[in-house]
C-alpha cells in the first residue's frame, strides 16, 4: 500500500485536489464518502455548462501536462482527437500500468480514490466523444484492481456509468483490464496493442491514437494522475488550477511527488508543481544517518542522473529538462555515496533490456550488449574502449533512432551515469582491447 | 510529383512514396530489411536511416528512417552523411551480435540480403565479445528448412505469412532479444505460399528444403527465364540447374503477373524433371510383331532402347503404314510442340488431347473473354479490383497465386480507408490498425468451404447448378434484361441483389469463374454477370480459370477433343496415333483408353515422364521438360509467355537423347516424308505457328528471337562467378567440351554474355546487380521498385473484349434436386496432387493430403458414414474407393471427387454408391 505522508489538516480541498479526500488510515474513499466531498460534481457541471470544446479549452488554459512522464499538454492532446461526422466514437484509455522503477504514485490514487479516476475518465469521454473507457492496470496491483472494480460497480449502480450517464442521454462505460506484466505495455501504443490482444509492440506515430487508436478508432490515452486532475479543473476552472502551483512553475496544478532510497521518510506528497528537490528531500527527512547524497533520479529509472546541486531546481518538466534530465514521474530516487553507480546502471539496463519489446534493432540488440559491457565493468573485467562503446550505444539508443521512447528512456540514465561518474566506470577497465571473439557455448547448455 | 535533393543532386519522385521507396527507385542504394515493396514499411529494423534537413540552410539535420519518412517536396536528405553511415553500420553490428559466423555453410550465402547489406554498410569486424543467444529449430515439413539462429528479427516472415498470405500457423513469440519465429508447435507449415518465406526472409532462416537435398550456390546455378507449368496462372520462374538437375525454383519478377510471389506447387513441384525413371533415350516396345532391328542398343524387359535415327525410322515406318494417323496434343506442352504435331498429322487429324467436356468449356471461356465486354485481368489488375464475385472456383486449389492476388484486392479496403485519413498506403501497420477487418465486398459461391471464405462478406455453398442460378440472378439484378432464374428462394434473392449492388457501386468489379466444376451453366452465369456489368457500369474484369499451363493456348490453337481421338481409334477410323506429352489415363476412363490403344497399330508417344500411356507406346521418344526446352504458353489471363531452356541435358549426360517435342516432331515429319533433314530453329516454328492461327498471331512476339543481342552480346545463363565449368565433366572426358550452343534463344549456356541491369530487357534469367546478390536485386530491373520491369513485363495478351452486341444466355438450369439413390459427383480441384506432373515430385507427394470423397453432414448421416470410412463410388463402368470426409459447407446429395484421384471426372456426373457400402 502506498501512503500519503501529509496528514488531513494539510490536505485541503483548495490546495490538494488530488488527495484532500484521502483517509489517514489509507482505506479507500468509496462512493458515499466521495460524493459528500464534491465527488462527481464536475460531471454535473460539464453536463449542464460545458461542451466538448469549452471543456478542452479550459483544460488547455489550465496547462495540465501529462503526468505519465511525457508532460504533453492534456488539453492539446484532446483537441487533436478526431471527432465529427463519419468518425466513430472511440475510447478513453487510462494508463495505469505504472511499472516505472521507483514509481508508486498512481497506485495511491487507484487504491484509495478510485472514483476520482472514474470521474476524470467520464469527463475525458465527454470531451473526446468516446463511448468506452478502459483502465489498463499493472497486473501486480491486485488490491487496486479489486478497489477499482468495486468502484466501477458502485458508479454503474449509481448511474455515473452505463447507459444515459446521470440522465444526460449520453452513454459511457469503463472496463478494467489488468496487464500481464510488461513494462512496454505502459507505452501508450504498445498498451493499445496489448489491450487488443496483440503482441505488445508499439505502433508507429503518426497516426496518433487520437486519429486511429484501439481497434482503429480515435483513442485518448492518459495517465492515472493526469485524469485525476481533470475534475478539479472542470469544477474550479483553469485560473484556479494554474494558481495551485503558486508561481513555482509555469505549469498548473499540484503534483504527486515522492522519494525513495536511503532517506528517513520515503513516501508521497501532493505539492505545488515546481516544488524544488530540496523541499522534497526535506519532507522525506533527509538522508538516513551516516549517508550522504551522491546522485539522484528525478522521476524514475528512465530519467537521467542529477547531482546534489541540482536539488535546488524546480521539479517541473521544463526545468529538469533543461538540466539534461527529465521530470518523468516526479518520484525521485536518491543514491547514497556507498552505492556503486556502475552496478546501478547495470541493474537499470538489465531491466530495460529485459523489457524491450524486441521490435527495433538498437533497443533489442543494443541494450543487451550494454548490459554485458556493464557486467564486465562491474566485475572489473572491462576492456579499453568499453566506455566509449557504451557512450556511443547511448547515443544510438536516443530519440528518433529507435522505434519508440523505451530505448531513449534506457539511454538516459546510462549516458548521465557515465557523464557524471566516468571514474567509477574507468575503475572497471582492467584490460587492453582484446580480439573480437564469442564465447563458445558449452555442449549441452543450449 | 515532388522534387527531393539527395546528397546535393535533385530528383523528381512520386510524392506519395516514402523516401526509401523513392530513393531505391532512383537507383540509389540504401540498405533495408523490414521494408518490402509488396508489404510496405514498419520501421522495425532501423537499417534505412538517412539524414534529413529542414531546408537548404540546415547543416545539422536529423536521422530519419527513410522507409517511414514521407517524401516531401523540396526535401533535403543525405544518404552519404557520416552520422547516417555510422548508424547504419552500427545497426548491422547489432544484428550480427547473435548471428552465427556461418556464411560458408549457410544455404543463404551467395543470395543473402543480409550479406549484401553488411557489405553495403561497410561493417566488417565485430566488437561484441560475449556469448551469443541461440535457438532451437523446428521441422516445418517437406518444403521449408528452419535455422533460427540466423534470424535478424525483421518481422518480414510473419508479416508475409499472416498479413499478406493469411496464414495462421507461423508467428512471433517471445520478446527482447529472444524473439522466435516459428510455429507454436513443430509441424508442416500450412500455408500454400510458405515457399515465399525463403525469399522474403532476408537471411538464411527459412530455406528451400528441396534445394538442400542437392544444394548449390546461386552463383553456381545455370538459370533461364521460365514459366511455371503447374497450373494456368503462368507465374514467371527462374529455375536453377547444375549437373543436369533442377536444383531450385526462384521467383522471376513479372510486374503484371506473379510479381514477388509464387505458390508452393509451382516452387516445389519441379522434382519430376529430375526423376531417375525419366525416359532419356528412345524406346521401342515389342508387341510380339516386329523383331528387334539392327539398331537396337539394348533390351530392358520387353523394351528396347534405340538410337535416334532408328527410332525415327521405326516411328516413320509405323506412321506410313497406318491408314490414318491421329495426333493427340497436350495442354501441358508448348504451342510450338502442339503446332508441330498438328503440322505432322494434318489439321483434320489433330486432337488437343483435352476431354470433350473440358474443351467445350475452354472454347466457351475464350468466347466469354472476348464477347462479354470485360477484359481478362492480369494478377496485378486483380489486385486493384474493389469488389469480387467468385463463381464456382476454389481458387487456392485451382489457381493458387490468383487467390493470393484476390486477398490483396479484398484487403485493399484498408488502404482506401487509410487514404481518407491521410495515412499513406505504405504505412503497413497503421493501415492494418485502421482497417481492422474491413474488406472490399467479396462473395464466394462454391460447393465447399474454401480458404478465402474468411475474407468474404458472404459465402454460398451449393451444388453447381445452384451456384449458376445465383450468378444468373446477380446478372438479373444488375440488368433486368438479363434473365432471372425461376423459383429462387428469398435468401438467394437477397444475396443476389446484395452482390449486384456491391458490384455496381464498385470502381473495378471483378468476376471470377472457370472450369473447375466442369459445369457450363456456371460459366454462362459468370458471362451474364460480366455482360450485365459491361452494360450497366464502368467496366471491371472477368477472370476465367483454366486448369493447365497451356489450356488457353490449346483452345486457341484449336483441334478436336480427346474423346474424338479415342473414338477414331476405337472405331478403326484411324490406326496410328502420335501422343504428345499427355497421359491419356489422367484424362479419360482407363477402359476407354485401353480399348483405343489396343486397336492402334502404331503408337508413338513423346513425353518426359514415364506414364501409363508411355508404357503402351510402340515407340517412345524422350521429350524435354520445360527445363530442357523452349516454347510458348498461354496463361489463363490470355498472356502468351515464352519459357527458355535452362540447360542442355546431353552436356552432363551424353547418353541422353532428350529433344524438344517440337524438334522430334519435325524430325518425324521429315522422316515420314523421306526428306533431307535441315536444322530447324524455335524462331521458325514460332513464326510458323503465329502465322497459322490468327488467334495466336501476337504470340509470335511473346519472346526474344535468337538474334537478340545487347551490345552485340548474347545473354548469360550463368552468373559471372559460376565455378567449375571446366571441371564438371572431367569424370567423363579430361578435355573440356565446347559449351552447348543454343540456336533457339539469345541465351548462352555459359557465363559469357550480358547479365546486367543497365540495359532494359524483358527476359532476365537471374536477377543480379553489383552488390545485390539476393532476390532484392530485382529492384534494379524495375521502373520503380515493386513496379514493372523497365523493358516492360514479359508476355503479350491475346484475349481482349471485341466490340459487339453481347446477348445474354437464356437457358437457365433448374434448381438442383438431390436424388434418392444417386449422387452427383463433382470434381474438386486440389493444389497438391491435382496436377499431373508436380504430383510426381517427392516433396509434393509428401505434402498431399489423403484423397477423400467429401460429402455433407446430412448425406453422411443418411448413409451412416463417418469420417475415414471407405466408400466405393460407381460412375458407369468406373469405380473408385476412397475414405470419406465430411464438410459442413458441402450441399446435400453431392459428393466431391478430388482431381487426379483415379476417377477421371471432368464434369459432374450422377453415380451410385456400391450397395454393400451403404450401411442402411
Ligand atoms: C517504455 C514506456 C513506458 C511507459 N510507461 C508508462 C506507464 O507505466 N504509465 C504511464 O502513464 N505512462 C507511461 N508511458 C508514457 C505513455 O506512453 C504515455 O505517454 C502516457 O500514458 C500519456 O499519458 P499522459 O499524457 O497523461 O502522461 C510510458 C512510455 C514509455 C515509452
Ligand atoms: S525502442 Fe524498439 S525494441 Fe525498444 S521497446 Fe521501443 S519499439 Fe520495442
Ligand atoms: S526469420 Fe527471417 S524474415 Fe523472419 S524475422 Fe527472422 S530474419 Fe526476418
Ligand atoms: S499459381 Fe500456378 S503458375 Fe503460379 S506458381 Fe502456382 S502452380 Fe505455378
Ligand atoms: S527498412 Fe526502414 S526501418 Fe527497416
Amino acid at each position: 500500500m502506498s501512503r500519503i505522508l501529509q496528514d488531513r489538516d494539510e490536505r485541503r480541498p483548495e490546495t490538494h485536489p488530488l488527495t484532500f479526500r484521502l483517509n489517514d488510515d489509507g482505506t479507500p474513499v468509496m462512493l458515499d464518502a466521495y460524493r459528500e466531498q464534491q465527488g462527481y460534481a464536475s460531471v454535473e457541471r460539464a453536463f449542464s455548462d460545458l461542451t466538448s470544446k469549452t471543456l478542452i479549452d479550459e483544460l488547455k488554459t489550465a496547462n495540465l501536462r501529462g503526468r505519465g512522464g511525457g508532460g504533453f499538454s492534456a488539453g492539446l492532446k484532446w483537441s487533436l482527437t478526431m471527432q465529427g461526422e463519419g468518425i466513430p466514437r472511440g475510447y478513453i484509455v487510462c494508463n495505469a500500468d505504472e511499472m516505472e522503477p521507483g514509481t508508486f504514485k498512481d497506485r495511491l490514487l487507484l487504491e484509495q480514490q478510485p472514483h476520482l479516476l472514474i470521474e476524470g475518465m467520464i469527463l475525458a469521454g465527454f470531451a473526446n466523444n468516446a463511448y468506452q473507457g478502459y483502465i489498463f492496470m499493472r497486473g501486480e496491483y491486485v488490491d487496486a484492481a479489486r478497489t477499482v472494480q468495486r468502484a466501477l460497480e458502485e458508479a454503474r449502480a449509481a448511474g455515473w456509468l452505463g447507459r444515459d450517464v446521470a440522465g444526460s442521454g449520453w452513454d459511457f462505460d469503463i472496463a478494467l483490464h489488468t496487464g500481464a506484466g510488461r513494462y512496454i505495455c505502459g507505452e501508450e501504443t504498445a498498451l493499445i496493442n496489448s489491450l487488443e490482444g496483440k503482441r505488445a509492440s508499439p505502433r508507429a506515430k503518426p497516426p496518433f491514437p487520437g486519429q486511429s487508436g484501439a481497434w482503429g478508432k480515435p483513442t485518448v490515452v492518459n495517465n492515472v494522475e493526469t485524469l485525476c486532475n481533470v475534475p478539479s479543473v472542470v469544477l474550479h476552472g483553469a485560473d484556479w488550477y494554474q494558481g495551485l502551483s503558486q508561481g513555482k512553475s509555469g505549469d498548473g496544478g499540484t503534483k504527486l511527488y515522492g522519494v525513495s532510497g536511503k532517506v528517513k521518510r520515503p513516501g508521497l506528497w501532493e505539492l505545488p508543481m515546481g516544488t524544488t528537490g530540496n523541499e522534497l528531500l526535506e519532507r522525506a527527512g533527509g538522508m538516513r544517518d551516516g549517508h550522504t547524497l551522491k546522485t539522484w533520479l528525478p522521476g524514475g529509472g528512465s530519467t537521467g542522473f542529477l547531482l546534489p546541486e541540482h536539488l535546488e531546481l524546480a521539479l517541473d518538466f521544463d526545468t529538469i529538462g533543461k538540466a539534461g534530465s527529465r521530470l518523468g514521474t516526479g518520484l525521485i530516487a536518491v543514491v547514497a555515496d556507498d552505492q556503486n553507480v556502475v552496478s546501478l546502471a547495470r541493474n537499470l539496463e538489465e531491466f530495460f533490456s529485459r523489457e524491450s519489446c524486441g521490435w527495433c534493432t538498437p533497443c533489442r540488440d543494443g541494450l543487451p550488449w550494454s548490459v554485458k559491457l556493464l557486467q564486465a565493468l562491474e566485475a572489473g573485467e572491462g576492456e579499453r574502449g568499453d566506455i566509449d562503446l557504451l557512450e556511443s550505444l547511448a547515443v544510438d539508443l536516443g530519440p528518433g533512432r529507435t522505434f519508440c521512447a523505451h530505448a531513449p528512456g534506457a539511454a538516459m540514465p546510462l549516458a548521465s551515469a557515465i557523464h557524471y561518474f566516468r571514474d567509477e566506470f574507468e575503475r572497471g577497465v582492467t584490460r587492453g582491447q582484446g580480439a573480437a571473439h564469442a564465447d563458445p557455448i558449452p555442449v549441452g547448455s543450449v | 510529383m515532388a522534387t527531393i535533393h539527395v546528397d546535393d543532386r535533385d530528383y523528381e519522385v512520386d510524392g506519395a512514396d516514402n523516401l526509401l521507396h523513392a530513393c531505391l527507385s532512383l537507383g540509389l542504394d540504401i540498405p533495408y530489411f523490414c521494408w518490402h515493396p509488396a508489404m510496405g514499411s514498419v520501421g522495425a529494423c532501423r537499417q534505412c536511416a538517412v539524414k534529413q534537413y529542414k531546408n537548404a540552410d540546415d547543416t545539422q539535420g536529423m536521422l530519419v528512417m527513410s522507409c517511414m519518412a514521407p517524401v516531401q517536396d523540396d526535401a533535403y536528405i543525405s544518404i552519404e552523411d557520416d552520422e547516417a553511415k555510422a548508424f547504419r553500420a552500427n545497426v548491422i553490428e547489432w544484428l550480427m551480435i547473435n548471428h552465427p559466423h556461418d556464411c560458408p555453410v549457410c544455404e543463404e550465402g551467395g543470395h543473402c540480403h543480409l550479406q549484401d547489406m553488411t557489405v553495403m554498410t561497410g561493417h566488417d569486424s565485430r566488437r561484441y565479445r560475449f556469448r551469443k543467444r541461440t535457438h532451437q529449430n523446428q521441422d516445418l515439413g517437406p518444403f521449408i528448412g528452419h535455422e533460427m539462429n540466423r534470424c535478424i528479427t525483421c518481422y518480414r516472415c510473419v508479416r508475409f505469412y499472416q498479413d499478406y498470405a493469411g496464414g495462421g500457423d507461423l508467428g512471433a513469440f517471445g520478446a527482447h532479444d529472444n524473439v522466435y519465429f516459428g510455429r507454436f508447435q513443430e509441424g508442416t507449415l500450412e500455408s500454400p505460399f510458405s515457399g515465399n518465406l525463403t525469399e522474403v526472409c532476408p537471411t538464411g532462416v527459412f530455406t528451400d528444403q528441396t534445394h538442400s537435398e542437392h544444394y548449390t550456390r546461386k552463383w553456381d546455378l545455370q538459370f533461364a527465364p521460365s514459366v511455371c507449368h503447374q497450373c494456368a496462372v503462368g507465374c514467371n520462374i527462374s529455375p536453377g540447374e547444375r549437373y543436369g538437375d533442377i536444383r531450385r525454383i526462384e521467383n522471376r519478377y513479372n510486374g503484371e503477373v506473379n510479381h514477388h510471389f509464387l505458390c508452393d506447387r509451382g516452387r516445389f513441384g519441379y522434382g519430376y524433371v529430375n526423376r531417375e525413371d525419366r525416359p532419356r533415350v528412345p524406346e521401342w516396345r515389342e508387341r510380339q510383331r516386329v523383331d528387334a532391328g539392327p539398331g537396337a542398343a539394348g533390351v530392358v524387359g520387353g523394351t528396347i532402347s534405340l538410337e535416334i535415327d532408328d527410332a525415327l525410322d521405326r516411328a516413320a515406318d509405323g506412321m506410313r503404314n497406318a491408314r490414318r494417323v491421329i495426333g493427340i496434343g497436350s495442354p501441358r506442352a508448348s504451342l510450338e510442340s502442339n503446332h508441330m504435331l498438328r503440322t505432322l498429322v494434318g489439321d483434320t487429324n489433330f486432337s488437343t488431347g483435352i476431354a470433350a467436356r473440358e474443351l467445350e468449356l475452354l472454347v466457351r471461356m475464350n468466347e466469354l473473354n472476348t464477347r462479354c465486354g470485360l477484359p481478362s485481368p492480369s494478377l496485378r489488375e486483380i489486385e486493384s479490383c474493389d469488389a469480387v464475385f467468385v463463381l464456382g472456383e476454389d481458387l487456392i486449389n485451382s489457381a493458387a497465386r490468383m487467390a493470393l492476388a484476390i486477398r490483396q484486392a479484398v484487403n485493399a479496403k484498408g488502404e482506401a480507408l487509410a487514404a481518407e485519413r491521410g495515412i499513406p498506403s505504405w504505412n503497413a501497420e497503421a493501415v492494418k490498425t485502421l482497417a481492422q477487418e474491413a474488406h472490399h465486398p467479396f462473395f464466394l459461391a462454391t460447393p465447399d468451404a474454401t480458404e478465402l471464405d474468411a475474407l468474404a462478406e458472404q459465402t454460398y455453398h451449393a451444388a453447381p447448378d445452384d451456384i449458376a442460378r445465383l450468378g444468373f440472378a446477380v446478372a438479373h439484378y444488375i440488368d433486368p434484361e438479363a434473365p432471372c432464374p425461376e423459383a429462387l428462394d428469398d435468401a438467394t434473392t437477397a444475396l443476389a441483389s446484395r452482390i449486384a449492388e456491391a458490384l455496381m457501386v464498385a470502381q473495378r468489379p471483378l468476376v471470377v469463374s472457370g472450369g473447375s466444376l466442369g459445369t457450363p451453366a456456371v460459366l454462362e452465369a459468370a458471362g451474364n454477370v460480366a455482360r450485365a456489368l459491361a452494360r450497366r457500369t464502368r467496366p471491371g474484369a472477368l477472370s476465367l480459370v483454366r486448369r493447365e499451363a497451356n489450356s488457353t493456348g490449346l483452345s486457341l490453337l484449336g483441334g478436336q477433343s480427346l474423346d474424338w481421338a479415342l473414338e477414331c481409334l476405337t472405331s478403326g477410323e484411324a490406326d496410328g496415333v502420335v501422343i504428345l506429352e499427355n497421359d491419356l489415363y489422367a484424362r479419360a476412363d482407363a477402359g476407354q483408353v485401353d480399348t483405343a490403344l489396343q486397336r492402334a497399330d502404331c503408337i508413338v508417344t513423346l513425353d518426359h515422364q514415364r506414364t501409363a500411356t508411355w508404357d503402351k507406346a510402340d515407340i517412345g521418344l524422350p521429350a524435354a521438360s520445360f527445363a530442357e526446352s523452349d516454347g510458348t504458353l498461354v496463361s489463363l489471363e490470355g498472356r502468351a509467355q515464352r519459357f527458355y531452356q535452362v540447360f542442355e541435358p546431353s552436356y552432363i549426360r551424353p547418353e541422353t537423347r532428350i529433344r524438344e517435342s517440337w524438334r522430334w516432331l519435325n524430325a518425324l515429319k521429315v522422316s515420314v516424308e523421306r526428306q533431307v533433314m535441315t536444322p530447324l530453329t524455335l524462331d521458325e516454328v514460332t513464326r510458323d505457328m503465329a502465322m497459322t492461327y490468327p488467334a495466336l498471331a501476337p504470340a509470335g512476339d511473346a519472346g526474344l528471337s535468337a538474334a537478340y543481342r545487347v551490345h552485340g552480346l548474347r545473354l548469360a545463363r550463368e552468373p559471372h562467378r559460376y565455378s567449375g565449368r571446366t571441371a564438371m565433366r572431367a569424370n567423363l572426358d579430361v578435355s573440356e567440351l565446347r559449351a552447348p550452343q543454343d540456336p533457339d534463344t539469345p541465351f548462352a549456356f555459359s557465363m559469357e554474355g550480358y547479365a546486367g541491369h543497365a540495359e532494359p530487357r524483358r527476359e532476365v534469367a537471374f536477377a543480379w546487380a553489383p552488390g545485390w546478390n539476393s532476390p532484392q536485386a530485382w529492384n534494379k530491373f524495375q521502373d520503380e521498385v515493386g513496379g514493372h520491369l523497365r523493358a516492360g513485363d514479359p508476355g503479350v495478351r491475346l484475349l481482349g473484349p471485341l466490340p459487339g452486341d453481347y446477348d445474354y444466355t437464356r437457358t437457365l438450369p433448374a434448381r438442383f434436386a438431390a436424388r434418392d439413390d444417386q449422387w452427383l459427383a463433382v470434381p474438386q480441384a486440389r493444389l497438391f496432387g491435382g496436377d499431373e506432373t508436380s504430383a510426381r515430385a517427392e516433396p509434393i507427394q509428401a505434402r498431399m493430403a489423403e484423397t477423400r470423397f467429401t460429402m455433407s453432414r446430412g448425406t453422411a448421416e443418411r448413409l451412416r458414414m463417418s469420417p475415414g470410412v471407405p466408400l466405393t463410388f460407381n460412375l458407369g463402368e468406373r469405380r473408385l474407393t476412397l475414405p470419406v470426409a465430411i464438410s459442413d459447407a458441402w450441399p446435400d446429395g453431392v459428393i466431391g471427387v478430388p482431381d487426379q484421384s483415379g476417377l477421371s471426372l471432368v464434369a459432374p456426373e450422377w453415380g451410385h454408391l456400391e450397395p454393400q457400402e451403404v450401411r442402411a
